[in-house]
């Protein structure tokens, strides 16, 4: 990736896409449905990305990159395809091609990267939208939970699956390098922050992200093979975990949260760590 | 007469795809050198790779946004108000 994209000051997705570009190496290309990325690639004729992209419909993606991984294969050639796709692109409408990709066996790498609203098009509410966020379609919080596309994923049994965050960059470089050693499909949820979204300064993007591991919303694992090994930063969120107010009061998209929803947030992070710790006792 | 190859929308990789994104800032980002440490955590968090290997900062293109100064462990860095 080279310098000067179109992205937002303080966009941590620019700050993702520097270390999964970094860590996939020359020969890679990616796929990109309508998200973020394909406007952060800068202005028509020239792109910020030194890999070559191809910008597809928003449904698309996993499909599209199904079908390039198959004809490199039987070319004999070993390049990266990896389909970089939002939080809208894959929970909500990109989910079938992907559901398809994964269960095809496609190699390649599915990276979503989660902001957790529609953010390019000005903040509309996503299934990655969690309770209680103000967004321009929930203007007084939304009301559903969000939902665990993690889950769904582990369901069709990839080699490897992890998540990550784009406030640990080295994680992710790590992370990606190890899914691309792996043949067959395999995914990549990475949290990235976003400031004009989530209505906080812009400086404070990686500290969010960091926040949102500590307080346990966000957790960092990885299944391979069905193994569940539980990073060592949430490891110790779960060992003695922030308070979840330190993450959701310097957000505007939380601004006057209901207690009741504080409360109900806090009960799904204490299952979710159960649900995950018990997870990784049974396949250890 | 130009093949239909050449009427595909292709773009082309270029530094500064998305014209000079220093204009946008409205803080600067100031290192103080004696502070500095030379860690290298400004570069690895800095969004737009703007922060180089020696820890120089490339003003054409920085758009201000501060994560180096929030996150320097040693407070060197310090955000300044631009003058126009």
């Amino acid at each position: 990736m080279l310098k000067c994209t179109s992205a937002c000051a303080g966009c941590s997705d620019s700050l993702a896409l520097r270390y999964v570009l970094k860590a996939a190496g020359p020969d890679t290309v990616m796929v990109v449905p309508a998200c973020c990325t394909s406007v952060i690639q800068g202005i028509y004729p020239n792109t910020a990305f030194n890999v070559p992209v191809y910008n597809i419909a928003f449904g698309a993606a996993a499909a599209c990159a199904s079908g390039m991984s198959n004809a490199f294969r039987a070319a004999g050639k070993k390049t990266n395809v990896i389909a970089y796709a939002g939080d809208g692109g894959t929970l909500d409408i990109g989910i079938q091609a992907m559901s398809g990709a994964f269960e095809r066996g496609t190699d390649f790498l599915y990276i979503c990267y989660d902001n957790e609203a529609y953010g390019n098009t000005g903040m509309q509410r996503s299934g990655g939208t969690p309770m209680g966020a103000k967004t321009t379609t929930t203007p007084t919080g939304k009301t559903d939970a969000k939902k665990d596309i993690d889950m769904i994923i582990a369901a069709h049994d990839p080699p490897y699956m992890a998540t990550a965050c784009a406030a640990y960059p080295q994680d992710i470089f790590k992370k990606v390098q190890k899914a691309l050693t792996f043949r067959g499909p395999t995914f990549l949820h990475i949290l990235a922050p976003c400031p004009p979204g989530w209505r906080y300064p812009t400086e404070k993007s990686v500290e969010m992200g960091k926040l949102a591991v500590k307080t346990g919303m966000w957790v960092l694992y990885e299944r391979e093979y069905g193994k569940v090994t539980i990073g060592p930063q949430s490891k110790a969120a779960m060992k003695k975990s922030l308070p979840l107010e330190d993450y959701l009061s310097p957000q505007g998209r939380f601004k006057g949260i209901d207690p009741q929803v504080v409360e109900i947030l806090k009960q799904r992070i204490a299952k979710n760590f159960k649900r995950l710790t018990a997870e990784e006792e049974a396949s250890a | 007469m130009s093949s239909p190859r050449e009427r595909l929308a292709m773009s082309h990789p270029k530094e500064g795809a998305a014209g000079q994104t220093g204009t946008w800032r409205v803080f600067k980002p100031v290192v103080d050198r004696e502070k500095c440490n030379a860690c290298g955590l400004c570069s690895m968090y800095c969004p737009d790779a703007v922060i180089d290997a020696d820890l120089n900062i490339d003003l054409r293109f920085c758009k201000g946004c501060g994560i180096c100064a929030n996150e320097c462990p040693k407070k060197a860095i310090e955000m300044v108000r631009e003058e126009k």
